[in-house]
């Protein structure tokens, strides 16, 4: 089986004015199938840039990105949200749910692209929920839920299409610990029990602590890539 | 796709729940648009079709010939007024055109009528005994004058419910009766069925008819023995109208002896023409009632484009949600031009309801004979579709194209 991720040097340059901005300076990494990753480094240093171009939400200016298998560099607009919809889940900083819509249509909107009969949007996006422990809030708005939860609605929207990747830019940056500790759980519970490549941007040691391998990029580059747990076989057992 | 249709139209009315007030505004001027269309071309088809109602009352494929010059429009100053036409010149027309299934003639004046003590100033017509016919003119008691009247110059007398109204006791029947015409004793001998107002607009009951020759030999004086105040004729097939009235012309102006440059010294009018400057009349009010429904359209389109440029601004982070998990550029342009269509249509009912109500109430109120067709109501509702999608277009492609970067990061 070969990488899920595989970018070669990757550059993101931005125009402003007369001002260039090179947010990713010819950054390489590879990322496995199943892999559990945070992505670490200062403000400023390019990771939501990189983790937007994963996300085929942008294109780099240079370099080459593989996902799957498929180059997605040089895709059309409209085939990167088909990938985007099959293939990876996002779970934001501020949630982004959508205002005054229940958290079941929150969680069906994906499947809500592909097409998918209403009965079988509801019904997935109920066992979404479920996985995230929010069976009875089905009908709540997101002003009516707190923050930990929005976020975990955020989460049952990601994986309610069975992505094989699952992006997370600072997904506790805005809440309290006990709900940071209750997100990550969810997260290591998906990544170990459902195999989800997961990769995670975090400014916090023991919520980058939950990943297996921790990335620090600076000024646009890989600084240091090294694993921080043992990765269990997965053939080993059956947990 | 269909249950992303159906969900997106939900979507739609549940955003347009949410902000009523705003909704109902920009709907105003569709509403407007559509509920005055309905209602005007309601009324308008009703007068319309009165008018035809009153010009069917002409009889069938009927002819008038007029002595003298008339306006086009059909008015024209007292008949009689010039003494061009004759009892001849009707006569040989029948002779001469094979086309016309009849002919008549006639001659009137407005005189007194008595009965018992009772008086009324009626419209005298002496007329030939064809004159009914072509009129379809039936009777509710009583029955018609003859040829032989006619050339006896019977003291035999038609008459009409108007004047019936005027002269006799309610539940008092005429025929049989003994009226005076100036003095001149006439046995009623018929009552004509009601026409109501003539496409002129002047009462068709109010009227006696007795036969030609007794009214110019005992009534209206013996000035002018043989000239016609009116000719008709009738044609069996309503296309054969033209053709008659040209050959008509013809004949009667070689009997007049024009020469190439006189003009006319008589007026041909179908029943053809006369509807037609009816229907001109009711068409130029057609086009004005259009463009003030083109503007109220136009300016409920314009609402339309305005809110859904707001809503398309007001829901950039949405749009930028929608984007990241997966919505292509025409899942987005489907969301706002249904919500534009949406808006748009109930706009459209609410209007077609406003026209109907309108219409209904025109009828109550002010007693006018109104149509509302089915046509009209398909137009409305299809034109308010093609406002919102017209006007739909240019919010929703903007909303497409959005980069879902920065629509995600749009405070
Ligand atoms: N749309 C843009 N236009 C211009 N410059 C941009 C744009 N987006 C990012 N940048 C620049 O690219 C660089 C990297 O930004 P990026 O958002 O990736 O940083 P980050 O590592 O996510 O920072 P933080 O930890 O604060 O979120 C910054 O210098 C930023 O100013
Ligand atoms: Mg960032």
């Amino acid at each position: 089986m070969g990488s899920l991720i595989e970018c070669e040097d990757v550059w993101k340059i931005y125009r402003v004015g007369d001002v260039e901005v090179q947010a990713l300076r010819g950054l390489s990494l590879t990322i496995a199938q199943g892999e559990f990753v945070a992505i670490m480094g200062s403000s400023g240093s390019g990771k939501s840039t990189l983790m937007n171009i994963l996300g085929c939400l942008d294109q780099p200016t240079k370099g080459r990105y593989r996902l799957n298998g498929i180059e997605v560099d040089n895709l059309k607009p409209d085939r990167l949200a088909g990938i985007r919809n099959q293939q990876i889940g996002f779970v934001f900083q501020s949630f982004n749910l959508i205002p005054r819509t229940s958290a079941l249509e929150n969680a069906q909107l994906p499947l809500f692209y592909r097409g998918l009969s209403l009965k079988e949007q509801r019904a997935q996006a109920e066992a979404a929920l479920r996985r995230v422990g929010l069976q009875g809030r089905e009908q709540h708005y997101p002003t009516q839920l707190s923050g930990g939860q929005q976020q975990r609605v955020a989460i049952a929207r990601a994986l309610v299409t069975s992505p094989s990747l699952l992006l997370a830019d600072e997904p506790t940056g805005n809440l309290d610990t006990q709900s940071s500790r209750e997100i990550m759980k969810i997260l290591e519970t998906l990544n170990r029990d459902e195999g989800i490549t997961i990769i995670l941007v975090t400014h916090e040691m023991d919520v980058a602590a939950s990943a297996a391998r921790e990335i620090v990029i600076k000024d646009g580059q890989v600084l240091s890539d090294r694993v921080t747990k043992a990765k269990p076989t997965s053939s080993t057992v059956g947990v | 796709m269909s249950a992303f249709v159906w969900l997106t139209i939900l979507t739609a009315l549940r955003i347009l729940a949410r902000n009523r007030l705003r909704a109902g505004l920009t709907m105003l001027g569709i509403v407007i648009g559509v509920g005055s269309v309905i209602a005007m071309v309601s009324i308008g088809e009703g007068a319309k079709r009165a008018v035809q109602a009153q010009i069917a009352t002409m009889g069938t494929n009927v002819i008038v010939i007029f002595p003298g010059v008339t306006s086009a429009s059909g008015v024209r100053g007292s008949q009689g007024s010039a003494m061009t036409l004759t009892v001849s010149d009707a006569l040989d027309l029948k002779k001469r055109i094979p086309l016309l299934a009849d002919t008549a003639w006639a001659k009137r004046d407005v005189m007194q009528i008595v009965y018992g003590n009772r008086n009324w100033n009626g419209t005298i017509n002496g007329v030939s005994p064809s004159y009914l016919t072509i009129r379809d003119w039936a009777f509710t008691s009583g029955g018609p004058f003859t040829q032989t009247d006619l050339d006896s110059a019977a003291r035999v007398a038609l008459i009409g419910q108007t004047v019936v109204e005027n002269l006799f006791e309610p539940g008092e029947e005429p025929v049989g009766a003994v009226i005076r015409i100036k003095n001149v004793p006439f046995r009623v001998i018929g009552v004509l069925v009601p026409k109501g107002q003539s496409a002129q607009g002047a009462d068709q009951d109010d009227v006696v008819f007795i036969p030609f020759s007794t009214a110019e030999r005992k009534v209206f004086g013996t000035s002018f023995i043989g000239s016609v105040g009116a000719m008709f004729g009738s044609t069996d097939q309503v296309e054969d109208l033209p053709m008659a009235a040209e050959q008509i012309r013809e004949v009667l102006r070689a009997r007049h002896r024009l020469q190439a440059e006189q003009n006319d010294d008589f007026t041909i009018r179908t029943q053809v023409d006369i509807g037609k400057v009816q229907e001109g009349a009711s068409e130029t009010l057609t086009m004005m009632l259009f463009a003030v429904a083109s503007v109220s359209l136009l300016v409920g389109g314009i609402g339309i484009m305005n809110i859904l440029l707001v809503s398309v601004t007001e829901r950039t982070r949405e749009i930028g949600v929608r984007m990241a998990v997966g919505a292509k550029r025409r899942h987005i342009l489907m969301q706002f031009l249904i919500e534009a269509i949406t808006l748009s249509l109930v706009g459209g009912v609410l209007g077609i309801i406003l026209g109907i109500s309108g219409t209904k109430l025109t009828t109550l109120i002010a007693g006018w004979p109104t149509i509302i067709s089915g046509n009209v109501i398909g137009v409305a509702f299809l034109f308010s579709l093609v406002v919102g999608l017209f006007f739909g277009l240019y919010p929703a492609n903007k909303a497409s194209r959005l980069n879902p970067i920065e629509a995600l990061r749009y405070e």
